[in-house]
């Protein structure tokens, strides 16, 4: 017997709106469908309206866990664009924090898949140390979330003695704790017969689907901008890139595990050989006109800005691609044949974050495929008209 | 006097109050105890402690709204509270705590009790079972199938694993067995490796991490209890909770000893006992992922059921060498 089951808009397992539809037999999936469009932003737009600097504070709110992804992202570009090159001291600043914010997203997905898998205790543990990051966070910028840290031509605060200090000290706590979660992932009984063989993702397939990130290198395709093409300090930061070759979501996670580790090195090779010196320079108001692509390792993967400016003080066009939008192709694929107790794993897995990947709504007619714009008012009238033929329910009663 | 003993017996102890209260008691150890092993606080703000927090969520459940789905069976959704909670109740009385006498055998104490005590134990499951199939919500549908399928697993390593000291000590009535095993302490060893499977096996029927598939809330929303709400819902838990305290005094009775000393020292021992009992339970909850419906059945199947008849075998020989 074949029926669907509607996993989401509204779902204990999302976060965030998405809606995907399983077709299953008994408890097996035969066929999976995403669909987009719960959430609108319309960002690109106001980034039209807004000046460079402004924008920076625009794009930081694009995610509220790769906040610094996407200003990072975007001030590359600008900084391309308007022909400087921050200093030194601000780009250790910079990257710096980005890997402490690497540290923190996998920490976070860590605990999140414990409890997609039932397994509360580890999330517990996971979100307690994750705290520490956050405090570090809070040291270097004074805030927890969003840091704004970024500015066009370097980052807007310095790091004295003392903060380092803390970071190193808070770092060896961290270590070892990771050390003590990577035992847990990989040989806790209950939680790997969860996770191993789950999600599969050939080579072939992460490849052809395009995925990116830990889903891609948890395929065994070492694919991470930082190494392939790379921007700010990448190029003379000595670490590795983490892959596993079981393509499944148990891979995923010991890469993510393994990137933590290296996450600790950088952020200790860049504290120990921090040069001194301003931590940013004067930009200009303007951009001549050209257009720029800049890409960015974000904790779930590759990060794409697409700037154009004209030659005033606000960009031409300002289009984003975060990394959740890569990886949907690849989760169609990986929910196919499996069971319905691992659709959260597998969706959880790519450390989905719905609402960078969401623009806008456009409302599509589902007999004749025809797209329109409607109006607030209209919608209101059609709601007014749909809801006017059914007969009220009778009010709730008190059950005392 | 005999009268007075029974209403007692039914009402107050160890029938309707004790278990009430004692039930909601070991709600929050259980809830207290796990929040401490995943270093939270858990409930602190409602009584001493919070002791009274499962109360407190007990009486705001019954304040509730109480909806029933315009397509569920209006009837059976609404009686099986009710029903699982009766049967539940039941199997408490049948627990030889006291009222009874080993040489004369009564209504709550006879000859087969512990397969009518298991029986009772295993009704619930069809509770849920039907509670998920007569709301026809999808995921409650799923939740119900998922119950049945569970059953199938972990029933039978159950009865097993229990029936083996009742073959040792060669009586198949609870306060038989239990006083077998306080004569000769020694022998209650043997049934070590059973008592592992009876607790696994018990945490299976309570539906507990890591076997909390039928209402596993990542997957299937509320699972069978998804179009539950208000009276009917806090009934079920209250059901739930009882259960646990019922399963746990039968652990204790069967494989700890039972509660010897009469009215007063027996409850002690039933506390301590099935606190015992609850901890071990509450201690998987907390280092266990929830496994899939399958991994249940495969490993109840490849582990449990040959482990249990083991122990069977060597209950067998064991009685041979002492007889």
């Amino acid at each position: 017997m074949k029926f669907q089951i509607p996993i989401g808009p509204q779902h204990p397992a999302l976060k965030e709106p998405i809606s995907l539809r399983m077709t299953v037999e008994g408890e097996i999936i035969r066929d999976a469908d995403l669909r987009l469009g719960y959430n609108h932003r319309g960002l690109e737009k106001l980034a039209e309206q807004k000046t460079w600097i402004q924008n920076i504070y625009l794009t930081e709110r694009i995610c509220g866990i790769c906040s610094h992804s996407h200003t990072t992202c975007y001030v590359q570009g600008v900084e391309k664009l308007m022909e400087i090159e921050p200093p030194k001291r601000g780009q250790y600043i910079r990257y710096l924090v980005s890997e402490l914010e690497r540290v923190h997203s996998h920490l976070l997905w860590l605990g999140v898949a414990g409890h997609e898998a039932g397994f509360d205790s580890f999330f517990m543990y996971t979100w307690r140390d994750r705290e520490i990051v956050m405090d570090i966070l809070e040291t270097i910028s004074g805030n927890r979330v969003h840091y704004g840290i970024n500015t066009i031509g370097g980052v807007r605060r310095d790091l004295d003695e003392q903060q380092v200090k803390h970071i190193l000290d808070s770092l060896a706590i961290l270590r070892e704790r990771s050390e003590y979660y990577q035992h847990l992932g990989t040989n806790e009984p209950s939680f790997v017969a969860r996770l191993a063989g789950v999600g599969y993702l050939s080579r072939e397939d992460a490849i052809a689907l395009c995925a990116v990130g830990p889903t891609v290198r948890a395929s065994g395709v070492p694919m991470d901008v930082r190494k392939d093409d790379p921007y700010g300090i990448y190029g003379e930061v000595p670490f590795e890139v983490c892959t596993a070759d079981t393509c499944d979501v148990l891979g995923r996670t010991v890469v993510r595990i393994k990137e933590l580790f290296q996450c600790y090195n950088i952020i200790e090779y860049l504290l120990k050989n921090l040069p001194s010196g301003p931590v940013a320079v004067r930009a200009p108001r303007r951009a001549k006109p050209n257009e720029v692509v800049s890409r960015y390792e974000a904790p779930r993967g590759e990060n794409i800005h697409y700037i154009k400016s004209n030659g005033t003080d606000k960009p031409e066009r300002l289009k984003v691609r975060a990394p959740t939008l890569g990886n949907y192709a690849a989760t169609i694929k990986m929910l196919k044949n499996g069971f319905i107790a691992d659709v959260p794993l597998i969706f959880a897995a790519i450390d989905p974050c719905i609402c960078c990947a969401e623009r806008a709504v456009a409302l599509v007619d589902a007999r004749s495929g025809q797209e329109r714009i409607i109006s607030m008012n209209a919608l209101k009238k059609l709601s007014r008209q749909v809801s006017a033929g059914n007969a009220r329910k009778r009010e709730a009663e008190w059950p005392l | 006097m005999a009268t007075v003993k029974t209403l007692i017996y039914l009402i107050v102890y160890p029938g309707l109050l004790f278990l009430f209260l004692y039930s909601t008691f070991v709600e929050w150890y259980d809830r207290k105890l796990y929040a401490r092993l995943q270093n939270r606080m858990g409930p602190t703000h409602t009584g001493r402690f919070g002791l009274l927090q499962p109360i407190a969520d007990f009486f705001k459940l019954m304040a509730k709204e109480d909806i029933v789905p315009d397509r569920a069976d209006r009837k059976m959704f609404s009686v099986l509270p009710a029903v699982g909670l009766a049967i539940v109740f039941t199997a408490m009385l049948l627990l030889p705590v006291w009222n009874y006498s080993l040489d004369r055998p009564s209504v709550t104490s006879f000859n087969g009790d512990l397969i009518v005590l298991l029986y009772l134990l295993s009704l619930p499951t069809f509770i849920f079972f039907l509670a998920g199939w007569s709301s026809t919500n999808l995921f409650s549908t799923i939740g119900g199938a998922r119950v049945l399928t569970m059953l199938f697993g972990y029933e039978v390593p159950l009865f097993l694993a229990v029936l083996s000291p009742a073959v040792l000590a060669n009586s198949w009535r609870l306060a038989e067995i239990a006083a077998f095993y306080r004569q000769r302490p020694a022998l209650a060893l043997v049934n070590l490796l059973g008592f592992v499977i009876a607790l696994i096996c018990v945490q299976a029927k309570l539906e507990r991490t890591p076997f909390d598939i039928p209402h596993a809330e990542t997957e299937i929303v509320g699972g069978t209890f998804t179009e539950y709400s208000g009276k009917k819902l806090a009934i079920f838990r209250l059901m739930m909770d009882a259960e646990m305290v019922v399963a746990a005094g039968l652990l204790a009775t069967v494989f700890l000893g039972g509660f010897p000393g009469g009215a007063l020292l027996g409850l002690v021992n039933f506390i301590v006992k099935t606190l015992v009992v609850v901890f071990f339970l509450s201690l998987i909850r907390a280092t266990t992922s929830r496994i899939r419906v399958d991994q249940v059945v495969s490993f109840a199947w490849k582990y449990l059921a040959p482990l249990a008849i083991l122990q069977l075998l060597i209950v067998i020989l064991v009685k041979g060498l002492i007889s």
